[in-house]
């Protein structure tokens, strides 16, 4: 990442991401569903900090590997007996980066207990796994090569330190699903669906591997 | 809901260039892309943007597209008096956004 990009990164007044915070803390106060409850009238918003170093956590109530969109969408669903927002939708985007933003500068601090343990090693295996036209693997790129050029961009390390985060490309705010589904598509494999499983503990073991670095939520990247 | 962010300094010496930023969350469609189907998608930019500090006009734009969407402006201006800034955001579709920010100069 340029030192221009890290600039427009660090001021909240340059970062685009600051419209989806906007946006994120718009949707924290406000009622929604059949409960006429919005998220704080439950939680207050310090209480958010330190959460999104813990995501994706194993759920105890449903028994499954889910990330920090999946929860505030089991929330919804639970507590505020709302609709799930849409995976990738505006609104749990920038929910989600206002989750996050509160959790900015703590180490990412991801937990491995039996219940996680087998998707921790799922997670690791597709990371390993040569797929796509290609015959890539997540680790060929950035495990072997990173710090490399690929077409004029530098291969990161595929430390997701930022997510959900602005990608100037993208010219808007995007999940890691996003972002991985970017790369199946670079290396020619079918991508999966939003909210997938096999995302998920992908998601898990990235999160796992950058444990103790300082969450940015919401980056800006190029 | 148009959605906008401003920053000017609360507080400025009489006389100081002061540096003003201004975000606006808008997608600047531009009109040449098309869709799977090939049909264009219409134009959708931010045509103007306009500054007024107590009522003159300091600061104006025009947008064009093949400018990234989310458009940040940076500008600077004179402090001359305490008052407030005026914004105003116009575009394609009758888009329309203001914001107003006050400024105490000493």
């Amino acid at each position: 990442m340029s030192r221009e990009t890290r600039a427009m990164q660090d001021d909240d007044a340059t970062s685009p991401a600051a419209l989806w915070l906007l946006d994120g803390e718009a949707q924290w106060n406000r009622k929604a569903g059949a409960s006429g409850k919005g998220c704080s009238d439950c939680h207050a918003i310090e209480k958010m900090k330190g959460v999104a170093t813990r995501f994706p956590a194993f759920d105890p109530s449903i028994r499954k590997l889910i990330n920090l969109d999946q929860r505030i969408n089991l929330c919804r669903l639970e507590q505020q007996k709302a609709p799930a927002l849409q995976l990738e939708g505006r609104e749990l985007l920038a929910l989600s980066a206002y989750v996050g933003k509160q959790s900015r500068g703590m180490p990412i601090d991801i937990s491995v207990s039996e219940n996680t343990k087998a998707s921790l090693d799922a997670g690791r295996a597709t990371f390993q796994r040569r797929q796509g036209q290609l015959n890539l693997s997540c680790a060929q790129c950035h495990e072997q090569n990173w710090s490399k050029s690929l077409a004029g961009s530098t291969i990161p390390q595929a430390h997701p330190t930022g997510y959900p985060l602005y990608r100037l490309e993208w010219q808007a705010l995007g999940s890691l699903q996003r972002r991985l589904r970017n790369c199946f598509i670079g290396v020619r494999a079918e991508p999966y669906a939003y909210g997938a499983q096999e995302y998920v503990e992908l998601e898990y073991y990235l999160m796992w591997r950058a444990r103790g670095m300082k969450l940015e939520t919401p980056a800006v990247r190029p | 809901m148009a959605r906008v962010i401003v920053n000017v300094p609360a507080t400025a010496k009489r006389g100081e260039v002061i540096e003003i930023r201004t975000l606006a969350g808008h997608d600047m469609e531009t009109g040449f892309r098309r869709t799977q189907t090939g049909e264009l998608v219409p134009r959708n930019i931010i045509s103007s943007f306009t500054c007024s500090y107590n009522g003159e006009e300091v600061f104006r734009a025009d947008l064009h597209p093949a400018i990234a969407a989310n458009p940040l402006l940076s500008f600077t201006t004179v402090a001359t008096e305490s008052g407030t800034l005026e914004f105003r955001w116009t575009g394609d579709n009758g888009f329309s956004a203001t914001q107003t920010a006050a400024i105490t100069v000493v």
